[in-house]
């Protein structure tokens, strides 16, 4: 069933859009060409000698990616309604399918940034090989906050509206049109208590090859993920039978 | 395992009643604002927070549904039917009581539930079958006799969004009953399509009914109910009022439902005081198409009555005079002085019409003067459903009577 809802949420989410699969593409470039006008041109923010674009772009997809997945899963339970008002499944399943379709126009603007990094002659490191890992730690925390914003959603309409708010504002949190060299090495384990910050930045370093890992604010990300993630799937759980008569 | 396939015991379920804005419990839902206000509330206010008013949708229900039994719950809108078919397929929790299933549930609460508008026919069964517990080999071993059931052929790569309503109806209700759940649930879905497709659903869930499987279906269609399920549960207010033999149960709920025959006051004609005006099965509380039926009207004579007599008309729902009888073509009644009382009436064998509103109309005499005197405005009375027809609902088409018929 899981496998079916990803399937709809995907072959639905294109039908009647003349660009179709292209938006996959479109969003990450033109946001990381306006970030590399804005902030790499004009405001001059240092990008660890990467080539600010594809330095911008490589922090935007997982970024993306997690705001994307966020949203939907936050949403999945309002829009289910007539699905979880009439037939009986475990709801996890719902943010569940929300989070995974998010994936496939990851994967599509992923063959984007290989194109991208070609293109400025750079190579990665051996580091490349956590990538995988990196993924699964976007996903996990687009599903820790989806949990809980889609249950407390059902509860509270008002997450309805929070929602973009919290993506915008969080996106200036998280190191993506800036470094996280910017914050000063004491502060940086602070910094990790955003997880994203700690994501997005171990997925530059393990796909450009930075010079370091970003060890304590990565660890300290992951620390903060699997609490949330236990946290959200005990709350939801909690929730979880009063769904059909709230929502 | 026990041969019990659902066992509640005690169950209910409430709802909150809103208790400021919003009428309709089932809607509401909290804004964080009226929680911050209610806590800040709570926090200064001394004393009990006052209890919100409950709903009880359900309430003290207990019965036992055996493995393979058909059960029809029968009862008004409101009567906490759907509320209980819910609670049963897990849908909700109630909020007393317990309930335990055994065996593997497939609930069928709407017709479509989960279908998406820009997939197509195809991909629609795909993802249906599976919301509604389906294995995905199970579906591709039933897909082709889903799309025969369906009857969508050529259009079962169009997206859905693009079919007629009858078409929609036809193929979600195709993927529903293909499900092969333990137990299957079923609220109020019969009522799709034509009739040869009302039929072919019937048949289909007689039929799944007869290979031994658990049914609970609710139905305002007394004829389906009557004709698929042996026994039945009528719900009033959220309680269990009658369980017993179907027909037994939907007779007696049917009669409940249904307004008096009767007059409530006596009305007079020039030669006669009509006491009392009655129409009634000898079959049962309520008539059925075919069941013996008797005509009963009580007069006072008023004056000398050489030879009373009686004529009786039956009206259709539009007052258009369908039948009528007299009673001098078939008897003398003895002549009456004034105030002494008397009954007259007729009895009909088989009483033909269908279900649905009437109007007995009747006129008394006295036949020696030949002067007929309306006793009054028709009396309004109901033939209930019964499954003349196989147990599809009855329509324009049927026309005022019934037939014993058969195809050949």
């Amino acid at each position: 069933m899981l496998y079916f809802l990803v399937w709809r949420d995907i072959k639905v989410r294109y039908k009647q859009t003349a660009l179709g699969a292209a938006w996959a593409i479109l969003q990450p470039l033109l946001t990381m060409v306006a970030f590399s006008i804005f902030f790499g041109r004009l405001a001059k923010v240092p990008s660890d000698g990467i080539p600010y674009p594809v330095f911008s772009f490589a922090a935007l997809l997982p970024w993306q990616l997690f705001a994307y997945a966020m949203t939907e899963a936050s949403n999945s339970l309002i829009g289910s309604q007539n699905l979880i008002s009439k037939v009986y499944f475990p709801r996890l399943i719902i943010p569940i399918a929300a989070v995974l379709g998010g994936l496939v126009d990851f994967g599509i603007s992923f063959a984007v940034l290989l194109v991208l990094m070609v293109a400025y002659g750079i190579t990665p490191t051996i580091a490349v090989v956590t990538i995988p890992l990196f993924i699964v730690l976007v996903v996990a925390t687009a599903l820790a906050v989806g949990l809980w914003l889609s249950a407390l959603n059902v509860k509270y309409r008002d997450v309805r509206y929070t929602i973009p708010f919290l993506t915008q504002f969080w996106l200036f949190l998280t190191p993506v049109a800036y470094s996280s060299s910017l914050i000063s090495p004491k502060w940086r384990v602070v910094y990790g208590l955003n997880p994203m910050a700690g994501v997005v930045e171990g997925f530059r370093w393990a796909l450009l090859g930075k010079k370091e890992a970003p060890g304590p604010m990565l660890a300290v990300s992951v620390l903060i993920v699997i609490v949330l993630l236990i946290g959200g799937v005990y709350y939801f759980r909690r929730l979880e039978a009063t769904f059909a008569d709230r929502i | 395992m026990s041969d019990v396939a659902i066992r509640l015991d005690g169950l209910g379920k409430a709802y909150r009643i809103a208790d400021r804005n919003n009428a309709d419990p089932r809607i509401r839902y909290g804004s964080l604002r009226d929680s911050l206000a209610g806590a800040f509330r709570g926090l200064f206010a001394r004393g009990p927070k006052p209890s919100d008013e409950l709903f009880w949708a359900l309430r003290d229900i207990s019965c036992e549904v055996k493995h393979g039994e058909i059960i029809g719950i029968i009862g008004r809108n409101g009567a906490g039917k759907s509320t209980l078919l819910k609670v049963v397929s897990r849908i909700t929790e109630p909020t007393e009581g317990r309930g335990e299933v055994h065996g593997r549930i497939g609930s069928l609460l709407e017709v479509g539930t989960g279908f998406h508008p820009e997939l197509t026919g195809r991909e629609n069964i795909l993802l249906n079958g599976t919301i509604l517990g389906m294995k995905r080999a199970e579906i591709m071993r039933k897909f082709d006799e889903i799309v025969a059931f369906a009857e969508i052929g050529q259009f079962l790569d169009t997206p859905v969004k693009r079919y007629s309503s009858g078409m929609f109806m036809r193929l979600a209700f195709a993927v529903a009953v293909h499900l092969e759940p333990e137990i299957l649930v079923v609220d109020e879905v019969l009522a799709v399509g034509d009739a040869e497709f009302q039929r072919k659903c019937l048949n289909k869930l007689q039929e799944i009914g007869g290979h031994g499987r658990t049914i609970l279906l609710v139905s305002h269609n007394m004829a389906a109910i009557r004709a698929i399920c042996q026994r039945g549960i009528v719900l009033d207010h959220g309680r269990i009022v009658a369980e017993g033999k179907v027909h037994t149960v939907a007779d007696q709920y049917l009669a409940g439902a249904l307004g008096t025959d009767n007059l409530d006051q006596a009305i007079e004609t020039e030669n006669f005081i009509v006491n009392n005006i009655s129409i009634r099965s000898l079959d049962g509380p309520v008539i059925k198409t075919f069941d013996p039926v008797e005509i009963l009207v009580d007069v006072t004579a008023k004056t000398d009555v050489q030879d009373p007599g009686l004529r009786a008309g039956i009206l259709a729902a539009d007052h258009h005079r369908v039948a009528g009888m007299d009673s001098k073509d078939f008897k003398t009644y003895a002549a009456l002085r004034p105030g002494e009382r008397s009954i007259m009436g007729f009895h009909i064998d088989r009483f033909p019409f269908l279900p649905g509103t009437w109007h007995l109309d009747i006129q008394v005499c006295d036949v020696a003067e030949f002067e007929y005197e309306p006793a009054g405005q028709p009396v309004r009375f109901d033939v209930v459903e019964t499954p003349i027809y196989g147990g599809r609902q009855i329509q324009n088409l049927h026309g005022y009577v019934g037939l014993s018929a058969r195809a050949i």
